[in-house]
């Protein structure tokens, strides 16, 4: 089922146009790779799907995202809830500057709702579990996140983002900054996260897209070339562009 | 093959230039070292005769409630007591900055976070007219206009502390302003980011995560206005009443280090115990703002060790 879907989205940063005509389908429970060369609009259009371009000023936006049925620049849209609902994960390791406990417990911390210490306690352990980084950090949650290793970090703010328990993970490239140790450690766990969550990540990493995506869309230029199942667009792709990048002719 | 060698062996004229700027950059941080060393030096033998020559101890220095050194008590102990001037320095220089730090942080919350437009184009300017206005002015509009108002609303002569907190709050918000604003300037943009996307509101954002990361910046710019109020003396000066008191309230004339000592620096005798005394009021206002320098640096070093 398509979990969120654009409709002839176009984006501007002042007069220069840097998303054409998006049309496309996430569906849920599967993760989306978002490929093509750097300034593409990848990034961007990822940054679309939980208003982060509000922030940049000049950006304007035409057409249509729908997330659960329900347009995300619509007026009666909260744009708070919206983004504890799609969680995004950074190019760079961003934990704040608190213990890596605080980090995690950020999220519910901005909450009407209040949590005992128990559940926070709950929380923590379970999402630096899912995160696959509980091991590295159980016994230093009052250390601050800053003295551990960037992919340490990484899988920190991969749990900071699930202890909000969001329905989407928006990925902008997490691995790109990372050793390929951690990567790989990183990869496994978004692979395994599948199971419950709806991911779509920007990737420069033609392997790692290939290897754990379920579906890969391929952009240039603010264009969406091509968008199908990811063996397709590895094994056969039907546009000569689509063909011409995988295989390292260009970017 | 002899003349490469021979290039490599001699120094170059670039090599030589760096050796004269090396030299050159020495002499000059040296003559500041020289300074500096020389006015504690000076500072220090002058303050301390007080206590080896004129044989005044300095618990009755810094606990005597009495200020009068041209006459002595009915042991015959100089009346140099430096406690009114000390409580009424600390008094106006914490009233100030408490005052002070909420307008800053609030005014640099404007400046970076709300409307940054506004704040470099607008705001930044006039901050930085306000830090270059010479201090008489300031006390000049403290003695024409704070003075007379306290006079009217809370009644007394209007000179005291609190028309030298207002004076001072007035002086020092342009700095602690300014330099908030550098120290949430410095919080890096990932931050906010990171905090917008898990769901947080704005103002959430500045109030856990920007203002957060920023303490010790903050801290580094509210004791750097305490460490300019401590030390301005010319604007109290006119505001405070120069009366050497307890300070018994907020409305009663008293005094602080510096106004007492640019009253009396001028009016005393070299090597007597009235111009040994205020030498050591100097010694105390050295030392403070040398315990502040050190205060910020030791919160600038822990702010990094993060």
């Amino acid at each position: 089922m398509a979990i969120i879907t654009s409709k002839d989205l176009d984006l501007f940063y002042g007069e220069k146009q840097a998303l054409n005509q998006i049309n496309i389908e996430f569906y849920e429970k599967e993760i989306t790779a978002l490929i093509g060369p750097s300034g593409c609009g990848k990034s961007t259009f990822l940054r679309t799907l939980n208003r982060m371009n509000d922030l940049i000023p000049g950006v304007t936006i035409n057409g249509e995202v729908q997330f659960n049925g329900q347009d995300i620049y619509g007026s009666s849209m909260d744009v708070v809830m919206l983004r504890k609902q799609m969680g995004m994960v950074f190019q760079q390791p961003n934990p704040f500057p608190f213990s890596i406990y605080d980090n995690v417990t950020y999220g519910l911390r901005l909450q009407q709702q209040t949590y005992t210490k128990e559940e926070l306690d709950q929380i923590v352990e379970e999402s630096l579990k899912a995160a696959a980084v509980w091991d590295d950090v159980k016994d230093k949650l009052n250390k601050s996140a800053l003295s551990l290793s960037g992919g340490q970090q990484q899988r920190v703010c991969i749990a900071r983002v699930l202890a909000v328990k969001p329905d989407v993970i928006l990925l902008d490239e997490p691995t790109s900054a990372l050793d390929p140790v951690s990567s790989g450690k990183i990869e496994e766990m978004l692979y395994d996260l599948k199971e419950d969550y709806t991911m779509i990540m920007v990737t420069h990493n033609m392997p790692q897209a290939s290897r754990i995506s379920d579906r890969t869309a391929f952009f240039l230029n603010g264009d969406l070339i091509e968008y199908a199942p990811t063996k397709e667009i590895f094994l056969n792709p039907k546009k000569i562009e689509t063909e011409n990048y995988i295989t390292g002719k260009f970017g | 093959m002899e003349h490469i060698r021979e290039s490599l062996i001699k120094k170059s004229k670039k090599a030589k230039l760096e050796q004269i700027g090396k030299f050159v950059s020495f002499l000059c941080i040296t003559l500041i070292v020289l300074v500096v060393v020389a006015i504690f030096y000076f500072v220090a033998s002058k303050g301390l005769a007080t206590f080896f020559d004129n044989g005044v101890h300095l618990k009755d220095f810094l606990f005597g409630k009495v200020w009068n050194p041209s006459s002595v008590d009915k042991q015959g102990k100089p009346l140099v007591g430096a406690l009114p001037m000390i409580m009424g320095s600390l008094l106006v220089t914490f009233l100030s900055a408490i005052v002070a730090t909420p307008f800053a942080i609030g005014a640099a919350i404007f400046m970076t976070e709300i409307s940054p437009k506004l704040g470099t184009k607008i705001l930044q300017p006039v901050i930085e007219l306000l830090v270059g206005i010479p201090s008489v002015v300031y006390g000049f509009i403290g003695l024409s206009v704070v003075v007379p108002a306290v006079r009217n609303v809370f009644g007394g002569s209007g000179f005291g502390i609190l028309s030298g907190t207002f004076v001072l709050f007035v002086m020092i918000l342009p700095t602690v302003t300014s330099m908030t604003v550098d120290a949430l300037k410095s919080v890096p943009r990932h931050y906010r980011e990171a905090s917008l996307a898990l769901g947080a509101t704005r103002w959430q954002t500045i109030y856990k995560v920007v203002l957060r990361a920023a303490t010790p910046g903050i801290m580094t710019a509210v004791v750097f206005g305490m460490s300019r109020a401590f030390g301005e003396a010319l604007a109290i000066q006119m505001v405070i009443g120069n009366a050497a008191l307890m300070p018994h309230s907020l409305t009663s004339p008293a005094a602080t280090l510096t106004s007492i000592l640019t009253m009396g620096i001028g009016n005393t005798i070299m090597g007597t115990l009235e111009n040994n005394v205020l030498w050591s009021l100097a010694l105390i206002l050295l030392t403070m703002s040398l315990l502040f320098n050190i205060l910020i640096r030791w919160i600038g070093k822990k702010g990094e060790m993060k």
